[in-house]
């Protein structure tokens, strides 16, 4: 029986895509399989730092080197996620002078630009820095998109042959005597784009060569195909901010932490964070008390960021590994490398090759090297080229142009839209009809929403990380329910609720951390919002599609001071 | 000379005008202080009275009124308060359902329909009670208001047909026009081009221009619903416009921020109290309170361009909202009402403010302050925190007037009654 590919990759975050990417470039046909959306898992839960290797040129000056050197080639190969925003190193009153000057000389030696800024220097670049500053390290650190980049992977190994499939659940490996032959996936909403006609529909799908690219959740593959896989899921708080409190990369220079870095990110700021291990990468604790040290901790670098407002949290889990037997106690001393485990080395298995470990700034050459073993089993011969060919939306994209009459909209909603799409802004923005803001927070207009959901389906989710719409300061309260409304006529009206509700729920999720203050009064309007204005909580709006007019005694209400058309009952008339 | 008033209202929503309106009737002199804009512009314009309780749909708020735990707002008042409160209302508003005990059921623009106890005359030919054909109107630009998504929902609902139609709104207007653009354009009746002929360009009111548009669309339909954006001044002539060209019933489907009929109602209660001879005063914010003897409020402070200006009086009523209007603050150690530090009972660990599912029973939509009969706040002991005053409206906890749909009810009652009481105790 032939296979379905040559090569099955199983998880859709930075490492899966990327080796998707890899090898469809090289000609090799690929599967991708994801259980959630793309970066469903860890890559969707980080803070978007493109590392410049300054914060591991001290304890693993291996990894830096990596870093700068991936750091170039995303800034070339994917210019339109990336924003190159600089990062400092602060040093504060009583900080050790020691291990700054240790940083320095470990940059210099690892190949990464750094300078020393005096404290007023360091101020002046980034105002809001405490006046506890003594100095500053300036590296070439950067904010990366990577719900962006994952995109831009996927669509790339689309267009050369692969097939991606999310919302797919690995639920089996197929295994035939020693040899790994492919896996059972239950399609949570049909195959395709996703659109919940046939949801728990199972395939098999089987392949010369399987890659277990699933991160934190490698163990649980591993188990299915009968193998033992140690990795140390760690978690790690985010706190995001309404606002950009700093322009650049703020790392606290001091040799490990908590709570050391501020990132901005697109309009936000992101506050991060903490490692701790966890047992289940799905089921861990999310607790208040990390939240308020992210912000308690922080503010001692960033003053205005105590009382700044904060939209939400969310946590993350590292995919951390070592090797059996190397017993490390505190997670924050599990090596960030990355590991290729071949299972037929390892357990005699053929066919599988599980990756853990790693970090999402080196995904690229990760990537790289996995897809050299994979091309080596197979017996195939193509060089790499990710290095070298920029992403979809990144080619060509030098110039931002006046978009604001090219596409009649707003200059600065242009400007960011172009931002967000790169080259692929005039396919996308050009229309016939109007362009309207859907997202004013995040200034995402109706096409890009349009575009989104042609790439994704009804998942809103998706569509959200694709656009950003529905990620500022009001948290989906203004838009949501236009983003819905845009899945209609193409798909029925209670696939549209049903998405709306799904997107709405996941905003306030995160929500809930960050309710206090400006956000909670926002939290405050958008309930009032959905359930006052529109009536979105009543109980029969929510019972399915006959529960309405089966519960609604229309009569027993007011038909009007006329009360034309009503049957029965004499609408309450008192007096008149 | 020292500024001076027999009672002194704080906030300029409708619980803090319902209240100076109230207070002046009684014959008082009264001192509205209003900080920003009122939070009417993001209100649907409709006056709830109650529309659910523990999850079931009301059809008549007088009987049901009396189910509410002791501490609702409307216990306080009890439902003479709540009828005074609608009786002061249709005394200010052109506004219908004055007829009835009855609750309306007004289709909402998410496709849902919701029980209301008043609602504007533009929205009455819409009620889902009346079983005519309906055809509802959306525009490419208005993105709150997906017509064929709610008809499309409505219809699962209502003993009635409704169709959906998406159209472009006539002339050369800006993709981002915000609908109040599009109302003065209606109220003013513009004139748009609707295209041209051998290089000479036609023009016709905008309201006629739209008519036509609508007309392929009409079918059977009996009447038409539109987002509330038919005029901010002139309603009623836009409204009859479109009606005598199409032949059919025009109303009007309410809409979230910025609301044309809440803006509409503003306009109509600042009207009432002008001419009740309350005295206004806005654009600054309402700081801090200097005590007097007996330790009752002799007045409150005013922040003005950084100088500090009292505004002294007898009787003080606090009308200030809850956490959207920021009546009600937090942080992350705690709730408080800001200007008199009045008791504000919430859960130590913020967590229990919110629940898991968006919808559910949040503690969060019951944080207010606590009152006696007479609707002052009360203090741990259960003690009056002041003597002379009073709480109305959002500020008040103990109720969750978005799953009730009570907001406005609320806001009329405790703001008639506190008036008249506070007037009371000026002029017994």
């Amino acid at each position: 029986m032939a296979n379905d590919a040559e090569v099955l990759v199983v998880g859709g975050g930075s490492t899966g895509t990327g080796i998707a990417r890899d090898l469809a470039l090289r000609g090799v046909d690929v599967t991708l399989v994801e259980k959630g959306n793309l970066t469903h898992g860890t890559t969707g839960r980080m803070h978007g730092l493109l590392h410049s290797g300054g914060r591991y040129a001290v304890s693993d000056q291996a990894s830096a080197t990596e870093c700068i050197e991936e750091n170039r080639v995303l800034r070339d190969i994917a210019s339109h996620c990336v924003e190159m925003t600089g990062g400092q190193f602060v040093q504060l009153e009583g900080d050790s002078d020691d291990y700054f000057e240790e940083k320095l000389r470990g940059c210099r030696e690892c190949g990464i630009p750094a300078e020393v800024l005096t404290a007023k220097e360091a101020r002046d670049q980034e105002p809001y820095l405490t006046k506890d500053v003594k100095r500053a390290i300036s590296v070439p650190d950067g904010a990366i998109d990577p719900f962006r980049l994952c995109v831009a992977n996927a669509a790339d190994a689309e267009m050369h042959g692969a097939r991606i499939e999310t919302h797919a659940e690995v639920t089996d490996v197929l295994v035939d005597e020693n040899d790994v032959v492919g896996v059972e996936v239950r399609h949570e909403s049909g195959p395709g784009k996703r659109n919940h006609a046939r949801p728990g529909t199972k395939e098999e799908i089987r392949a010369d060569y399987v890659v277990n690219a699933t991160g934190a959740w490698a163990g649980q593959l591993g188990e299915m195909a009968g193998v033992d896989i140690e990795v140390r899921p760690s978690k790690g708080v985010m706190v995001v901010m309404n606002c950009r409190q700093v322009d650049t990369v703020i790392n606290h220079c001091r040799p490990k932490g908590d709570a050391d870095i501020i990132v901005p990110h697109e309009v936000t700021a992101i506050l991060g964070t903490t490692d701790e291990e966890v047992s289940d990468p799905e089921n861990y604790p999310e607790e208040g008390w990390e939240v308020d040290m992210m912000i308690d901790q922080l503010s001692k670098l960033v003053p205005i960021l105590r009382d700044s407002r904060t939209v939400r949290s969310f946590w993350g889990v590292r995919p951390l590994y070592e090797p059996p037997g190397t017993g490390t106690t505190d997670p924050t001393d599990i090596t960030r490398d990355f590991f290729l485990l071949d299972h037929e080395e390892r357990d005699g298995l053929t066919g599988l090759t599980s990756i853990v470990g790693g970090k999402f700034t080196t995904y690229r050459a990760m990537a790289e090297q996995i897809s050299d073993h994979v091309c080596d089993q197979l017996g195939v011969r193509g060089r790499c080229r990710t290095a070298d060919e920029p992403l979809p939306g990144s080619d060509d994209f030098s110039i931002l142009r006046d978009y604001m009459d090219e596409f009649g909209i707003r200059s600065p909603i242009g400007r960011r839209s172009v931002q967000r799409l790169g080259s692929r802004a005039d396919d996308v923005l050009k229309t016939d009809g109007p362009n309207p803001v859907l997202c004013e927070c995040e200034a995402v207009t109706q096409s890009e929403i349009q575009d989104a959901i042609d790439g994704s389906g009804t998942d809103l989710n998706a569509v959200r990380i694709r656009t950003r719409a529905s990620m500022g300061n009001c948290q989906g309260g203004i838009c949501c329910h236009r983003m819905a409304n845009e899945l209609h006529p193409e798909h029925d009206e209670p696939t549209a609720r049903e998405a709306l509700d799904e997107l709405f729920q996941e905003r306030w999720k995160g929500e809930r951390h960050a309710l206090w203050g400006e956000q909670l009064s926002q939290a405050a309007l958008n309930y009032a919002l959905h359930a006052t204005t529109m009536n979105r909580d009543a109980p029969e709006a929510n019972g399915g599609q006959d529960a309405e007019t089966d519960t609604i005694d229309f009569s027993a209400f007011d038909a009007g001071r006329n009360g034309k058309g009503v049957v029965d009952g004499d609408g309450g008339i008192n007096g008149d | 000379m020292a500024i001076e008033d027999d009672v002194v209202v704080i906030g300029g929503g409708l619980a803090g005008m319902t209240t100076a309106l109230s207070a002046a009737r009684e014959g008082s002199r009264v001192r509205l202080l209003s900080h920003k804009e009122s939070t009417l512009r993001f209100a649907s314009g409709l006056i709830d009275v109650l529309g659910y309780v523990e999850g079931e749909i009301v059809s008549n708020p007088f009987e049901t009124i009396s189910a509410l735990p002791d501490e609702h707002p409307y216990q306080k008042v009890g439902e003479d308060g709540v009828r005074a409160g609608l009786a002061l209302f249709d005394s200010v508003a052109d506004y219908a359902g004055d007829h009835t005990d009855r609750n309306a059921l007004v289709p909402t623009f998410g496709g849902r329909i919701k029980p209301t106890a008043r609602y504007p005359k533009h929205t009455a030919p819409g009620l889902a009670s009346d079983e005519r054909d309906t055809l509802l109107v959306g525009f490419e630009t208005v993105v709150d208001f997906d017509a064929p998504v709610a008809a499309e929902h409505l219809r699962e609902t209502v003993p009635f047909d409704v169709r959906g139609v998406t159209l472009s709104f006539p002339g050369e207007f800006r993709t981002d026009a915000k609908i109040t653009r599009l109302a003065h354009a209606l109220d003013k009746n513009e004139r748009v081009e609707i295209g041209s002929s051998e290089n000479v360009s036609q023009s016709e009111p905008v309201r006629i221009a739209l008519a036509e548009k609508i007309k392929p669309h009409l079918g059977d339909a009996e009447r038409i619903g539109f987002p509330a954006m038919l005029g901010e001044d002139h309603p009623e002539d836009v409204r009859a416009t479109l009606e005598r060209k199409l032949d059919v019933e025009v109303f009007e489907i309410p809409m979230g921020p910025p609301s044309l009929p809440g803006m509409r109602l503003e306009a109509q209660f600042e009207s009432a109290l002008k001419e009740a001879g309350v005295r206004i005063t806005t654009g600054n914010p309402v700081v801090d309170f200097e005590s007097g003897d007996n330790g009752e409020i002799s007045a409150v402070v005013v922040e003005r361009n950084g100088a500090a200006i009292p505004f002294h009086g007898e009787q003080f009523v606090l009308a200030t909202g809850g956490l959207v209007g920021k009546g009600i603050d937090s942080d992350r150690e705690g709730v408080r009402e800001p200007i008199f530090d009045c008791r504000v009972p919430a859960p130590e660990d913020r967590y229990e403010w919110s629940e898991d599912g968006a919808f559910d029973n949040h503690a969060f939509a019951r944080f207010g302050v606590q009152v006696d009969d007479e609707l002052r706040p009360l203090d741990s002991a259960g003690e009056p925190e002041f003597e002379n005053l009073r709480a109305v409206g959002g500020v008040l906890g103990n109720c969750d007037v978005s799953a009730e749909k009570s907001a406005s009810g609320v806001s009329l009652s405790t703001g008639t009654v506190a008036g008249r009481k506070a007037s009371d105790e000026v002029n017994p």
